[in-house]
């Protein structure tokens, strides 16, 4: 594979407050790009439906790694107790289930919590040391007071629309970020 | 009924209540015909009634106790229906006189020549004897009413305007809480763990507690889509707040089936026959697909319906697994209560469901009395505006 990947160039605008940002959201939005964030020092509600952010695949993705978690349980503790060390303990039948139910339920919580925490991870593609963005100087306030919105968009696009746009919707210090 | 969405009140409150008294009269009165074609099998069916009925009033006070203790925010626009629920209670002390006619037939530990002949139970005499299980009947029925009144009427004050109601409210729920779960434990242990008196699990108590929370929740999804159908509340109780209650739906489903098997596993573990006695009795003949049915329909089911976002947003499939979660809490019921008469298998008598109506059509009747009277959500409360607009 040649080195032909072209690097993204970001925009950065900044906006007023976090009821600013949400309205700009929604412009960005109704605009028809796909590849932008919101940068704010605390979360601000009603920010997913403005994004237009769909559901995260996350739920399903739990659900059927714990019952994958819960299926292998029992296949193991049946394995154990029935073909590898068959022994009768206080009389009761090999495969005594009732007696699994604390670890076949403790495992589909456990495998339910690691794919929720690793799942959450790869979906968010973290970790994630360095990002472009933090090249600005300007976008460190986005932990203090600053609410910001970055667009993404490949080199090749016409720079001047984006931070035309970004602008007439009320962006402020519009930035453009390129490289590492 | 004419629904007026500024007052939060209603006019003409229709026939409902009517209906209601009308079922729970015939109910009352063919059960009252069963009792002298087959006197036991009347009392059995009636405490099934009765004690499934009085679970759900349990379950509303015990909402009502929880939301102040917590000062929750979405159940506000619920809060009435809860409190309602709970102020049931003094009616059903009434309801319960004929379980004190019943005694003889219902508790084994009543008749004195068997008491006479069992040591266990002689021991025990001191705590299950006559007069001593009134008392405590009329004790625990004393401090439900106590508190489900008094929230109600600080709630109905609040409605006029009273701006200290809340942190009154929350005051008063907290001694209610631990009063309630004492009170709710022993009324288990007094109505239907000592059917079998040598049979003893100290879980039962929240296992009765689990199934009636679970029944009430059910209860307020069925109502308030009932309500929402004659087109009231219909913008105050939003898909939001059902979403909410499927989630509570669905964690106390686990709950009732984490308590039962927590029972369950102990004795089964230690098998001791004292103790496993009680689920060979649920394992005998019929009572075996029973068990099995409460395992599938009132766990695996809900489990499986409740577990995705869209079931519980969708009101259609909400209000069927509310109906079938009542009628499986009315299974579980049926299934602590008539294998200490019919020990080899499931015997329904048409009188099960004619008790169900009695108790039942008195128990919407008096509710519905109460319901329709005032304001149907706490429009006094300063949070009620935030309540309704609530968002996942």
């Amino acid at each position: 594979m040649s080195e032909t990947k072209k690097e993204p160039t970001y925009f950065l605008a900044e906006f007023d407050g976090p009821g600013g940002l949400l309205e700009a959201a929604k412009k960005v939005r109704d605009a028809g790009y796909k590849m932008f964030d919101c940068h704010s020092p605390f979360p601000i509600h009603g920010m997913d439906q403005a994004m237009g952010l769909k559901r995260s695949p996350l739920g399903v993705i739990v659900f059927l790694c714990a019952f994958t978690g819960v299926f292998s349980m029992i296949a193991l503790t049946y394995w154990v107790s029935v073909e590898a060390y068959p022994l009768v303990i206080s009389g009761k039948p090999l495969f005594s289930y009732p007696a699994y139910a604390p670890p076949i339920f403790a495992i589909g919580v456990l495998t339910g919590g690691i794919t929720s925490l690793l799942g959450m991870l790869a979906l968010n593609k973290l970790p994630r040391p360095h990002h472009p963005l933090f090249n600005s100087e300007s976008f460190s306030r986005a932990t203090s007071d600053g609410f910001f919105v970055s667009i993404e968009a490949e080199s090749s696009e016409d720079e001047n629309k984006i931070k035309s746009f970004l602008s007439s919707i009320g962006g402020k210090n519009v930035e453009v970020i390129k490289g590492e | 009924m004419k629904f007026n969405s500024q007052t939060f009140t209603i006019s003409e409150a229709g026939s409902f209540g009517q209906k209601a008294l009308i079922v729970g009269g015939l109910g009352l009165a063919a059960s009252a015909a069963g009792y002298f074609l087959d006197s036991k099998q009347f009392y059995f069916s009636y405490l099934t009634a009765f004690v499934f009925w009085a679970s759900l009033g349990i379950g509303g006070l015990f909402f009502t106790l929880l939301h102040h203790l917590v000062g929750a925010t979405w159940s506000i626009v619920l809060r009435r229906i809860a409190e309602t629920t709970a102020v049931t209670l003094p009616v059903m002390l009434i309801l319960f006189i004929p379980v004190i006619f019943g005694m003889h037939d219902l508790y084994h530990w009543t008749h004195a020549d068997v008491v006479a002949n069992d040591a266990i139970l002689q021991r025990k005499s001191g705590y299950l004897n006559v007069p001593f299980f009134l008392i405590r009947t009329v004790v625990y029925f004393t401090i439900w009413t106590i508190f489900g009144w008094m929230l109600y009427k600080m709630s109905l004050k609040q409605d006029g305007g009273d701006q200290s109601g809340n942190e009154r409210m929350r005051t008063l729920s907290a001694p209610g809480m631990i009063l309630f779960a004492l009170s709710t434990t022993y009324a288990a242990y007094d109505w239907l763990m000592s059917l079998d008196p040598h049979w003893y699990s100290t879980i039962f108590g929240v296992y009765y507690f689990a199934g009636g929370l679970l029944g009430v929740l059910s209860f307020f999804a069925v109502f308030a889509l009932y309500l929402r159908k004659k087109a009231v509340l219909a913008e105050t109780i939003t898909v939001e707040h059902y979403h909410d209650l499927g989630k509570l739906l669905f964690g106390f489903t686990i709950f009732w089936a984490y308590i039962g098997f927590s029972q369950f596993f102990l004795i089964w573990y230690a098998n001791i026959p004292e103790e496993t006695v009680y689920y060979l009795h649920r394992w005998e003949g019929s009572w075996k697909y029973v068990s099995l049915l409460l395992i599938f329909g009132h766990l695996m089911l809900p489990f499986l319906a409740l577990i995705a976002r869209a079931p519980k947003r969708n009101l259609n499939l909400l209000k069927l697994i509310g109906v079938w979660l009542l009628v499986m809490h009315w299974v579980d019921i049926h299934w602590m209560v008539l294998p200490t008469l019919h020990h080899h298998g499931v015997h329904l008598s048409w009188m099960d469901l004619t008790a169900m109506m009695g108790v039942g059509g008195i128990f919407m009747w008096f509710f519905w009395q109460r319901f329709s009277a005032n304001a149907l959500v706490p429009k006094g409360d300063p949070r009620l505006d935030a309540s309704i607009h609530i968002v996942n």
